[in-house]
């Protein structure tokens, strides 16, 4: 509860964890509102039937709120006039404001609970950060709208967020590097996907370095660090301990 | 959405673009083609003519054949990093997936005729209806993404035209985008003036492609764009990203190592599309070469090492940024150890 668990890919593509946490936490009984910002609904929706999870019911349900990225843009651009009373969420994009207050405002709707919601705890999922960036947000506006985020979702009404970042190490991206430092250092939860360093392997798609950030909640207290490979498959993806692969064994 | 890095030149990426479209025809898409460089009638003259099936297969003989990639009728943005090679090097076996094509012939204009082409020259466009002043971004690529959307809901290739029975998909092709011919500055300078056109085009490109039944292919100067940040974010919104390195004018062109082959093919990313995994092949490391008729991709693989000049210094130089994968040619190169004693 009132957590912040923060997604992160190097050299690899760590939407697997998105796909993840959607199913888990739509199973779980969560009322979730998801911003998609890189891939279309029938993506996520294929991918979580094979998951066992239906988004097309959870959004007939009301327990899924999605916000489809794309499909945002794309009206907004080449929409009607918007009505006054319902600003696009992606209105940074037209230029008219620098700042991801509307989008923020509809996080906010989204997950304040009506009457008659016996949803479990609410959770904000963000697929994926970086795009913000690339659309010409600045990192200062990004940050700040995950803050309202936080405040909002994981404090005042008890649910938690996650959000995914791509970073790589040796980026030229300065912007991208200071989203992503400065998420790492309020996460609770890192979750960090790595390509392997030595290439690509059919056997292990990547390691993953799950990162409990105790020291954040306790001074004394260290950070624990776990790291597991895996390797992803049609439907799942399976865990093991470095080097030991079912291909290796 | 298929974005392809194009070699230094520009001549084997015009050649895969070239094939993209030849692809299309040949499989009955519409057409679109953008381009600021060269007017896209000119483009569609200059196409390669299909090879018919039974005289080609017998010439074909031993090589190894490229082939353009078969949409099907899927939403899907792929940015193509050249084509993906689906044969292994045996010669035998032939998948029939897409068609060859014969470059030193041209395509004839009855057989370019026979679908519908759109094009968008940047200079012969008219200005900016008023309303896309809101967009914020280079007004040649919000021209350009008006073009499309336009060309999209009329044509009812996002099946907004319920009475439409047979669907079609569209094949868009945008040559060099970023170039400076675009009005953008992302290939002059290191802090470009509005860092975010290129992507943010890219992303409503990619919006609409993806609501439509469409692909698209685009070549990007890569080489030029000195801000590595905006390649990054690039290959981010791009489902598909290849990039070709020719080896004119570079130390590759006379090493002989080298010497079968044109350029190398980066695969930077391929689609992940509809499911948590995605088709990897086996293999990574890619060359072209460009033979009299046929545009031809395949595994890399040093030829057998039977010199006995070669030092063993430059050789590894080379495995170093080549790996050996054929695993025939492998033994061999290793075998052949010169021991320095």
């Amino acid at each position: 509860q009132g957590k912040f668990t923060l997604l992160r890919d190097t050299r690899t593509d760590g939407s697997f964890l998105v796909h993840h946490f959607l199913s888990f936490y739509l199973r779980a009984g969560c009322k979730v509102c998801f911003v998609a910002l890189l891939q279309s609904f029938s993506h996520y929706n294929i991918v979580a039937q094979k998951l066992g999870v239906s988004l097309a019911a959870a959004k007939e349900r009301g327990q899924l709120v999605f916000l489809e990225g794309l499909k945002s843009c794309l009206d907004l651009l080449f929409g009607e006039e918007e009505q006054p009373g319902q600003p696009s969420p992606l209105q940074f994009l037209s230029g008219s404001t620098s700042d991801l207050k509307a989008l923020f405002d509809f996080v906010r709707v989204s997950l304040t609970p009506a009457d008659g919601d016996s949803w479990k705890g609410p959770v904000l999922l963000v697929d994926d950060l970086s795009v913000l960036l690339s659309l010409g947000a600045a990192p200062v506006a990004v940050l700040d709208f995950i803050h309202y985020c936080r405040v909002s979702v994981c404090c005042q009404l008890k649910g938690n967020v996650v959000v995914l970042v791509h970073s790589n190490e040796d980026s030229e991206d300065e912007e991208n590097k200071l989203v992503v430092n400065s998420l790492c250092h309020h996460s609770d939860l890192i979750l960090w996907a790595e390509g392997l360093a030595t290439g690509f392997c059919k056997d292990v798609h990547g390691q993953i370095k799950i990162i409990k950030r105790l020291s954040l909640r306790q001074a004394a207290e260290q950070d624990l660090v776990q790291i597991y490979q895996y390797k992803i498959q049609d439907r799942n993806v399976t865990f093991f301990a470095r080097g030991l692969s079912a291909a290796v064994l | 959405l298929v974005f392809t890095e194009e070699d230094k030149y520009d001549i084997y990426s015009n050649l895969l673009f070239k094939y993209f479209l030849a692809e299309g025809i040949v499989c009955g898409h519409d057409l679109f083609v953008a381009s600021a460089k060269e007017h896209p009638d000119n483009i569609l003259k200059e196409l390669p003519a299909p090879l018919l099936d039974d005289t080609y297969r017998k010439e074909l003989g031993d090589e190894a054949a490229a082939k353009s990639e078969d949409f099907q009728d899927s939403m899907k943005i792929a940015w193509r990093y050249q084509n993906l090679p689906k044969m292994e090097a045996s010669p035998t076996t032939y998948t029939k997936f897409g068609h060859y094509y014969d470059v030193s012939k041209k395509m004839s204009p009855e057989l370019c005729q026979s679908v519908k082409r759109h094009s968008f020259y940047l200079h012969e466009e008219l200005s900016l209806e008023p309303k896309m002043k809101t967009w914020n971004m280079n007004s040649d690529y919000a021209r350009l993404l008006q073009s499309i959307q336009r060309i999209i809901s009329q044509e009812g290739f996002d099946g907004s035209d319920a009475q439409k029975k047979q669907r079609n998909v569209l094949r868009i092709g945008i040559q060099s985008l970023g170039s400076v011919l675009w009005g953008d500055d992302v290939c002059c300078s290191g802090t470009p003036e509005d860092a975010h056109s290129l992507t943010k085009f890219l992303y409503v490109l990619r919006g609409l492609l993806r609501k439509s039944l469409s692909a698209c292919i685009i070549t990007v100067p890569a080489h030029l764009i000195q801000n590595k940040a905006i390649m990054e974010r690039v290959t981010n919104l791009s489902d598909m990203v290849v990039g070709l390195e020719s080896f004119i004018g570079s130390e590759r062109e006379t090493n002989p190592l080298y010497k079968d082959y044109h350029g190398l093919v980066h695969v930077h990313q391929i689609p992940r599309l509809n499911s948590l995994i995605c088709d990897v092949s086996d293999t990574k490391d890619l060359a072209f070469r460009l033979k009299r008729k046929l545009f031809t991709i395949e595994r890399l693989h040093l030829p057998p090492d039977l010199s006995d000049t070669v030092s063993r210094a430059s050789k590894q130089d080379l495995a170093g940024s080549a790996k050996l994968l054929s695993s025939g040619c492998g033994a061999m190169a290793i075998g052949k150890k010169h021991l320095d004693f």
